[in-house]
């Protein structure tokens, strides 16, 4: 259809109507939208069931970045002092979150599952230094825990870490 | 000149303005609320309830910001260029009466701050000379885009200015007199001036709406045409400054309009300054939705309406009535 003369009326018309409509606009801080099931946020280091942690600083996860924003430094395992379940550790971990696009691919290489994205994503620091996350913040679990959308909605199979340790 | 004393209009002239001033800072909120709602969202609503202090949270905002210039700008023009054009727009708001003048306690106040009697030749004199703060806001910025979007800002102000002058034409004939007092009056006197000048309002809307630099005719603000315009190396106060003059402006104009055409203070029960508030309150939300609803305008489609339709319009609308007033 060629433009009518009176479409631009027709317009008045339809924004005066959105006056009375309400505004889809979601207000973040009140409401979270739910992040999916398989959302890559914040990295996690994982634990076995009796304590030792499962990562044992074979660096594939750094070699495997993108971004090369991992720094794995391993020491050995010493019969008193014992972190982790091989012949080695990873003495320092840290990832440089402002370096890090958050592709998976570290989750992906780890032979382990020791390191796995979680949900966190708000992540905000004031000062950039901060945002070189070490081992022990890696470790720890999310301090606000994010809504997650239902998985059986979306046909997420669970993933081998989560069902055995 | 009526029986006011000194010192009465000069309480008036100070207290005027400042409510003015007020009035522009809710008006940026009232168009940030009301254009946002129109496109589905919600406007400001962090700043106090409602966003009510976001108009204070941006000026503390402005005031804030690093004033620099260009370094090879013409100094003395670059910093008066928005004090010009935010000066004459608060002035010319000084002769809108907004009441039919009181009397308290034996002294006579004014329904207007100033009650000249060539009033609407004032008013779009002044409107002219704003036009000089914006060429040489412009020509001071020594920038190319500030030049290209001031030349193009007055060339549209200068075209659309005839083609208001006239359509007003025709409320002068019929309220036989310049000074605004005298239109209001008589238009409470017989009839609101819309009806018998329905072509004049359109034509003074759309003029309006043109010599106010918004949208659809906001050309030379359009970011992705002259980056800002005449307002492109101008930051924090300054900027400021030349977004409360076109503010200010739009608020006039719809005072004005509301004068001409509409009855000025005039209406059933309530005080005349409430019934004023509420038309221009009306007018400024119609230029709002205008805003909201219509496409920008390139400028050869522009200076086409301002001189092969408008003027034209406007120009038959005097005539007729000038032969009708001279023979009814």
């Amino acid at each position: 259809m060629s433009p009518q003369p009176f479409d631009s009326v027709k317009g008045f018309g339809v924004t005066f109507r959105q006056i009375f409509r309400k505004p889809i606009t979601q207000q973040y801080p009140e409401y979270k939208r739910p992040v999916y099931p398989r959302f890559r946020g914040r990295h996690r280091l994982h634990l076995h069931e009796n304590g030792l942690e499962k990562c044992v600083g074979c660096s594939l996860c750094a070699a495997a970045c993108p971004a090369d924003c991992i720094r794995v430094v391993p020491a050995e395992n010493t019969a008193d002092h014992r972190v982790s379940a091989g012949e080695r550790y990873a003495r320092i971990y840290e990832i440089n979150l402002s370096r890090c696009i958050f592709c998976g691919y570290c989750e992906l290489a780890c032979p382990f599952d020791a390191i796995t994205l979680g949900n966190e994503f708000e992540l905000s620091e004031y000062v950039r230094d901060d945002l070189i996350y070490t081992k022990d913040m890696l470790l720890a679990e999310p301090i606000k825990q994010m809504p997650v959308a239902d998985a059986a909605l979306y046909d997420t199979p669970i993933p081998y870490y989560k069902t055995h340790s | 000149m009526s029986e006011e004393t000194w010192w009465v209009g000069l309480i008036e002239a100070l207290i005027v303005p400042n409510l003015l001033l007020l009035a522009f800072a809710y008006t940026t909120w009232f168009e940030r609320k009301l254009l946002s709602r129109m496109q589905l969202r919600y406007g400001p609503n962090r700043a106090g309830k409602f966003g009510l202090v976001q108009p204070f949270a941006d000026m503390i905002k402005l005031l804030y910001k690093e004033a620099f210039a260009p370094s090879d700008a013409i100094r003395m023009p670059y910093i008066l260029a928005p004090i010009v054009s935010a000066f004459t727009a608060i002035l010319a708001f000084s002769v809108i009466p907004f009441g039919p003048g009181w009397t308290i306690d034996g002294y006579t106040v004014q329904g207007e701050v100033a009650d000249v009697s060539i009033a609407l030749i004032l008013v779009f004199a002044l409107g002219s000379i704003g036009v000089y703060g914006f060429i040489v806001g412009g020509w001071a910025s020594d920038s190319k885009y500030s030049l290209l979007g001031s030349m193009r800002t007055c060339a549209q102000l200068v075209s659309y200015e005839v083609s208001i002058a006239l359509a007003v034409l025709g409320v002068v004939m019929m309220g036989q007199s310049l000074s605004l007092v005298d239109i209001v009056d008589k238009q409470g006197a017989t009839i609101w001036f819309v009806i018998p000048q329905l072509v004049g309002f359109a034509v003074f809307i759309v003029a309006g709406v043109a010599e106010t630099n918004r949208a659809p005719f906001d050309l030379p603000e359009a970011e992705t045409e002259l980056v800002a315009g005449y307002h492109t190396e101008y930051s924090g106060m300054r900027w400021g400054l030349f977004q409360m003059a076109e503010y200010i402006n739009m608020i006039t104009l719809s005072a004005l309009a509301v004068t001409l055409f509409l009855g000025g203070w005039h209406g059933p029960w309530l005080p005349g300054p409430i019934w004023f508030l509420i038309k221009l309150a009306l007018f400024v939300a119609v230029f709002i939705w205008i805003r909201a609803s219509l496409p920008r305008l390139r400028y050869d489609q522009l200076m086409r309406l301002g001189w092969k339709v408008l003027l034209p319009v406007a120009t038959i609308n005097a005539v007729i009535t000038a032969l009708l007033v001279v023979w009814i």
